[in-house]
């Protein structure tokens, strides 16, 4: 087994990019990420991988980078943030329209206008249509397993698409949590040898990737990444599953946290779910049946595996760390959806929480589950979307 | 590797790498140029491409004109696209993946490299990838349908620079991109046109040979956008060299070259003259702006000289 150390989000996630050793990285500066390609920038300096790092002028070209390298035909990494990742926003689309399994951690942060380098998810989810598997992250640990399963997720050869592990910023980017490494070797071993489809750089077999496709194929080519998204939820379990022998520590598609019994159900992703879970203990000591569920996989969404999940509860409430101005939060809208599946109809609620990192106290915690419980007793909803820690 | 001369016979004998079939128009600069150019390469070549009319019209799915390997992502993005894919080579040779020797193109027009790709590109060359930008420069966003960009010429009449009742075309002179690269440092600039064949391809072969960035610059000619026949691209493209619109020159190391010094420096307007873009310049009442094209000309062509001289003035301290 590995050993235990106290590290930061970022160190943890720049020790598993130097653990999987990518062919190529990409690295622009962007906070609360900059740390991660700053400190593979110093692994590749002391020559503790055999990377080739392009240190671009833009977020824009490191994506377009990593996709001229993917094609090439190897393994590669990069990370951003917020404006980096909406900068890239472009080439997202034409990484995954590619199929090119590239992996990238993603530091989640607000987006501008007014500035703010604090976390919430509003890039992420921006970017959730994109073509890209994302998987969230509560802390440090899972963030480091997440970016190791993430390079077998996405180079499936039925899935065969780019991966975003997501994480707060600073909350978990630069807070010190006690983790566990996995050695070294461990790591090489579980990522194995990259083998690319058709790599560009096989000369004597020339391909021509990124061809104009009018209305008479371009359907087809959507429809397939769509086909090849249906395949990552078993591909997610089956990493899991292997990555479970070698690290002790096992992961689903989300992680159901008392939820068995529970007539009160919260959704909630990434480093909130730790606070919310100590709120939920508090809850259940007084007798109120009230769990947890904490999606890991967002794209695909596991609609049916939700919707089972939470299939028991009476009153469900959705905390998103980011808005859809004028509409529900995002992870609220798939929660929803989740429930055309099996039918179910329980009484819904939805709360925007954490913007631009704004704490969330368990206060905020209490104060949801309390409207959640008045919404059981009279089993009526009088605000469907409302706000958490905001001044009025 | 014996080395084919640059000579028809046996260039002739060479596969071409751009086949036939493509959906450029007739007449158009761009194939022209990108023929010659892989006629001009030696060693496998891997070549990205900028969205733009050589992009979307010899790759309509499900056919490629392209017998190399191929990567369009973007538009403005062949240069960071292409730096990828050499580091991609760098990083498999260095672990003994690939043994071959490998050359790296990046094609775009004037949109995608003058403006929309300026930063990309510059970036990838003070990065300094063993690669080849090559912009077909033909002086406006042809693809989309004729509208300025910043390799427009000053006058000319575009779509979105209109020859109107109170403003005669585009007010600007372009920018002198092939200078802006040179001032990267970079191994190795050049500035040529398919119309002086012998003149591209040695340039090519000398981009390829330097061990670090190298950009050319193509004048390709479009006669939708200089709005002539199809059948006058040759002619007009050396108009551009014999009036010093367009000279043929290369820095190889910092070092200005001259490569064709017409003997008698013809009148800008006889490049002008030929093409609708420039006809409402012919008016009267624009005759100040023709005056302003020739005095533009003029002035970088002399700078071009003086930069000449002053090398070899240098050259000669250095030898005595």
């Amino acid at each position: 087994m590995g050993k235990k150390l106290a590290l930061t989000g970022n160190q943890a996630v720049a020790t598993a990019m130097k653990q999987i050793n990518p062919d190529v990285c990409a690295a622009y500066p962007i906070t609360p990420q900059t740390e991660i390609m700053q400190r593979f920038a110093t692994f590749v300096a002391d020559g503790e991988v055999d990377t080739e790092l392009i240190t671009v002028e833009s977020e824009h070209s490191a994506m377009s980078a990593c996709i001229g390298a993917a094609a090439g035909g190897g393994r590669v990494m990069t990370a951003t943030s917020s404006q980096g990742l909406a900068l890239m926003w472009e080439m997202l689309y034409i990484a995954s329209g590619m199929r090119l399994p590239i992996v990238m951690p993603v530091v989640n942060r607000a987006l501008s206008a007014p500035i703010n380098i604090h976390g919430d998810h509003s890039d992420s989810m921006g970017a959730r249509d994109s073509g890209w598997i994302q998987l969230y992250s509560e802390n440090a640990q899972e963030a480091y397993d997440n970016v190791i399963q993430a390079v077998k997720i996405g180079e499936h050869p039925d899935v065969r698409l780019p991966v975003m592990v997501c994480m707060d910023g600073f909350i978990i980017s630069h807070s010190i949590e006690s983790m566990e490494l996995l050695p070294d070797d461990v790591v090489k071993e579980f990522v194995g040898e990259y083998r690319a489809t058709y790599p560009l750089l096989d000369v004597d077999h020339p391909v021509t990737y990124g061809p104009l496709v009018l209305p008479d194929y371009y359907m087809e080519f959507k429809r397939q990444q769509h086909e090849a998204m249906l395949h990552v939820k078993d591909v997610v379990l089956e990493v899991a599953k292997e990555f479970e022998r070698i690290s002790g520590r096992s992961y689903g598609l989300f992680e159901s946290y008392r939820l068995d019994d529970a007539e009160i159900a919260v959704v909630i992703l990434n480093s909130a779910a730790g606070t919310m879970k100590d709120v939920v203990d508090s809850y259940r000591d007084r007798g109120i049946k009230v769990g947890l569920l904490k999606p890991r996989l967002f794209r695909p969404f596991p609609y049916r595996e939700v919707a089972e999940a939470l299939g028991n509860a009476k009153v469900v409430g959705v905390l998103d760390r980011a808005d859809s101005f004028g509409g529900f939060g995002p992870t609220y809208m798939e929660v929803a959806s989740a429930f055309t599946t099996n039918g179910a109809r329980p009484l819904m609620l939805n709360w925007i929480y954490g913007l631009g990192g704004r704490d969330f106290m368990p206060e905020h915690a209490e104060q949801a589950i309390q409207q959640m419980v008045k919404v059981l007793e009279t089993g009526e909803v009088e605000v469907q979307k409302d706000y958490l820690g905001v001044r009025e | 590797m014996s080395t084919t001369p640059l000579r028809l016979k046996e260039l002739s004998k060479k596969e071409e790498l751009l086949t036939g079939g493509h959906r450029l128009c007739s007449g158009c600069g761009a194939p022209i140029a990108v023929r010659q150019v892989l006629l001009a390469a030696e060693v496998p070549v891997v070549a990205a491409n900028a969205t733009g009319c050589l992009e979307v019209s010899t790759t309509i799915y499900p056919y490629t004109a392209w017998r190399i390997p191929w990567i369009h992502t973007a538009f403005e993005n062949a240069a960071a696209t292409i730096s990828g894919v050499e580091t991609m080579y760098r990083a498999l040779r260095k672990k003994g993946k690939i043994d071959r020797k490998i050359k790296f193109i990046a094609f775009g027009g004037d949109g995608g490299t003058y403006d929309i790709g300026f930063q990309s590109l510059s970036g990838a060359m003070e990065r300094g990838h063993d690669i080849v930008y090559i912009c077909y420069d033909n002086g406006a966003y042809m693809n989309t349908g004729i509208q300025r960009s910043s390799a427009t010429p000053l006058g000319a009449n575009t779509t979105t620079s209109p020859a109107g009742k109170v403003i005669p075309g585009k007010l600007q002179p372009r920018k002198n991109l092939t200078k802006i690269m040179a001032a990267h440092g970079i191994p190795y600039v050049a500035q040529t046109t398919p119309a002086h064949w012998r003149d591209l391809m040695t340039k090519v072969r000398k981009a390829l040979d330097v061990d670090g960035p190298a950009f050319i610059n193509i004048l390709a000619h479009c006669n939708r956008g200089w709005r002539t026949g199809t059948n006058t691209t040759i002619q007009d493209t050396k108009l551009a060299v014999e009036t010093c619109f367009w000279p043929l020159y290369e820095y190889e190391n910092g070092r200005l070259t001259i490569n064709y010094k017409p003997k008698e420096k013809r009148p800008v307007v006889e490049f002008l003259k030929t093409q609708g873009r420039f006809r409402h310049l012919f008016s009267p009442d624009n005759e100040h702006i023709l005056q302003q094209i020739q005095e533009y000309v003029d002035r970088e062509w002399e700078a071009l000289l003086r930069e000449e001289a002053f090398w070899k003035d240098q050259e000669e301290e250095t030898a005595s």
